[in-house]
């Protein structure tokens, strides 16, 4: 359904945009109907803006971006920018900085109306409205005419992902929608997307939450530095980490009833089996090397 | 959490919120002097522009009256050397002035808020382009080129001095203007209109403008004023409206008959202080919206 070949993105950053920072370095990734991708890294790892140029909120430098066969960045024109966008939708990071904080929450489904069902009369468009916030499991006379101020966090999420189910979307980009919200919130948040993935929605999830990304995910994706450091199904990244980065990052992860000392110690008496990593001809390109079954390894950065 | 805002309690506060949000500003705006003074000594002088002209029955400049007669009950302010009537040339003048800070604001504030937002939300090289167009007219001698301009004009009218204004001085507006827009434009709820399959001056006006609205007032409110400061000072010089009247040509008569040299204070006084205590109310006027608007500002 979507599929990412060859992307890059470059800033030009400086004093008349003279320097130049590689955000993301050749990606090339698939989201399917009903799968749900997620995309790991650390701040800086381009794992935003990858959602972003998804979204067509930035262009990339290089490369294709496919949904359902055609390269987005060739959509010109707004009749035809509406119509991806009828298909393609995200949730931000930052629930309060998603709604106009002088008009009410409810703004974003009006918005939603007036492009896409202009058509549809007053009563059918609050039966639709309601349906999409009991998909999310939100009370209507909690959320329906308040401002945003007067909201939790999840629910702000959770108003935005149901505005997306107003829409026929196939796809959604979740970028890092959980980090915002509290623990008690967050496993609504995270249920609500293996809902939707029951639906057949395919989901981009970016998180910098390794746990997370377990959690919820059929694929993982681990950037690191703009480049792809390994990718394969969730239960084999996870369980077996070819990448000598992934292995850092995941005994990076806190642990209940361990100390950082007794992981180090595993790790050193146990090394993990070693695998040939591709090397990079040159300072563009990211080549991936298939180890086993759709589980790939990228170059080392170091 | 996520039943805090449905908790007893919070539903009568959601109902009057869009009203208290009106009336918190109304609140301040009622408290604070400034404002108050700024605000009726300019509607107080605007309705004496539209109203006192009415009640004139003769031309401002006609030669009316006895030769520079010091004010009386027949004639308020006096007359001129010639006998014109100055009363009638001052409310005539104010409405001129008016409409010259109006019509000269009003079109640097269109062409400086268009500038302003289309480069702060598009960014890139629009912006480049833009930016380098504001900082060309920026550094132009305004006056002067506006001093070239008029005199070469045949026909000078309240029309033409005002599109000159306006053309001249709308640069810092623009800067203003696009440096809140950029900040605006990257927020979350800007991309999400843009995910809404929102048109781009639909998203300027709908999702930017209304967060900068007290900016824009205020933004209008110095651009009238230094409009008014412009056509006076172009009148004063002997540029302005062919065969008008206004605050600034009386001063212009004033001085160039002697009025100074002949201790007719009741010549250039009226004119000198009307454009002073307009501009100086606009400029009270916004030092007291500021207040209201911006609560670090506000006085307890």
């Amino acid at each position: 359904m979507l599929e990412l070949k060859n992307v890059h993105k470059v800033y030009r950053v400086g004093a008349f945009g003279g320097g130049r920072k590689r955000a993301v370095r050749d990606v090339s990734l698939t989201v399917e109907p009903g799968e749900v991708v997620s995309l790991i890294g650390e701040s800086g790892s381009g794992k935003s803006t990858l959602g972003k140029m998804v979204l067509g909120l930035f262009r990339p430098t290089e490369g294709q971006i496919l949904f359902e066969g055609t390269d987005i960045t060739t959509i010109k024109g707004h009749a035809a920018r509406k119509e991806y966008y009828r298909h393609v939708q995200g949730v931000f990071q930052d629930p309060f900085s998603s709604f106009n904080p002088i008009f009410k929450a409810d703004r974003v489904f009006e918005m939603i109306r007036s492009t896409y069902y202009p058509g549809v009369s007053d009563a059918d468009w609050k039966d639709r409205v309601l349906d999409a916030l009991g998909t999310v499991r939100l009370d209507p006379d909690n959320v329906l005419n308040k401002y945003p101020h007067q909201l939790s966090g999840g629910q702000l999420q959770r108003v935005l992902i149901a505005r997306a189910l107003l829409l026929d979307i196939k796809l959604l980009v979740a970028d890092e929608i959980i980090s915002m919200l509290d623990a008690s919130t967050r496993i609504d948040v995270l249920n609500l997307l293996s809902d939707l993935k029951e639906r057949g929605l395919g989901i981009l999830f970016v998180t910098h939450d390794l746990s997370l990304g377990n959690y919820v995910s059929d694929k993982s994706v681990i950037l690191r530095k703009g480049a792809i450091a390994e990718m394969g199904p969730t239960a084999r990244v996870f369980e077996n980490p070819l990448h000598p980065y992934s292995r850092h990052l995941l005994s990076c992860v806190p642990q209940l009833h361990r100390t950082w000392a007794e992981v180090d110690a595993e790790l050193a008496a146990n090394p993990p089996e070693d695998v040939e990593l591709p090397v990079a001809p040159d300072e563009e390109s990211a080549p991936l090397v298939e180890v086993e079954e759709g589980h790939f390894v990228g170059i080392n950065q170091g | 959490m996520s039943n805090v805002a449905g908790a007893p309690g919070t539903a009568e506060k959601s109902d009057g919120a869009a009203a208290k949000r009106g009336s918190e500003a109304l609140h301040y705006a009622r408290r604070n002097p400034k404002l108050l003074i700024g605000l009726g000594i300019v509607l107080g002088l605007l309705l004496l522009g539209i109203i006192a002209p009415f009640f004139v029955d003769h031309d401002p400049n006609e030669y009316i009256g006895p030769q520079g007669q010091a004010p009386d009950g027949e004639y308020w302010m006096g007359t001129t050397s010639f006998g014109q009537d100055i009363w009638a040339q001052f409310v005539y003048g104010l409405r001129a002035t008016f409409l010259i800070g109006i019509f000269g604001g009003g079109v640097a504030f269109v062409i400086g808020t268009a500038v302003g937002f289309v480069a702060g939300y598009k960014g890139g090289i629009i912006d480049e382009i833009l930016n380098m167009l504001t900082n060309v007219v920026l550094v132009l001698p305004a006056l002067v080129v506006l001093i070239v301009v008029t005199a070469y004009l045949e026909v000078r009218g309240l029309f033409v001095q005002g599109v000159f204004i306006g053309l001249t001085s709308w640069p810092w507006a623009a800067r203003a203007v696009r440096s809140q827009a950029l900040s605006l434009a990257n927020r979350d709820y800007v991309d999400l209109a843009r995910l809404s399959g929102r048109r781009t001056w639909k998203i300027i006006t709908s999702e930017i403008a209304p967060n900068m609205s007290s900016y824009l007032v205020m933004s209008f409110i110095l651009l009238f004023g230094g409009a008014i400061l412009i056509a006076a000072g172009l009148d004063f010089i002997g540029l302005g409206p062919s065969n008008g009247v206004s605050l600034g040509l009386m001063l212009e008569s004033a001085v160039g008959w002697g009025a100074l040299q002949r201790g007719m204070w009741w010549w250039f006084i009226p004119p000198g202080l009307g454009i002073t205590v307009i501009v100086a109310s606009l400029y009270i006027l916004n030092v007291g919206l500021d207040e209201v608007f911006n609560p670090k500002l506000r006085e307890l």
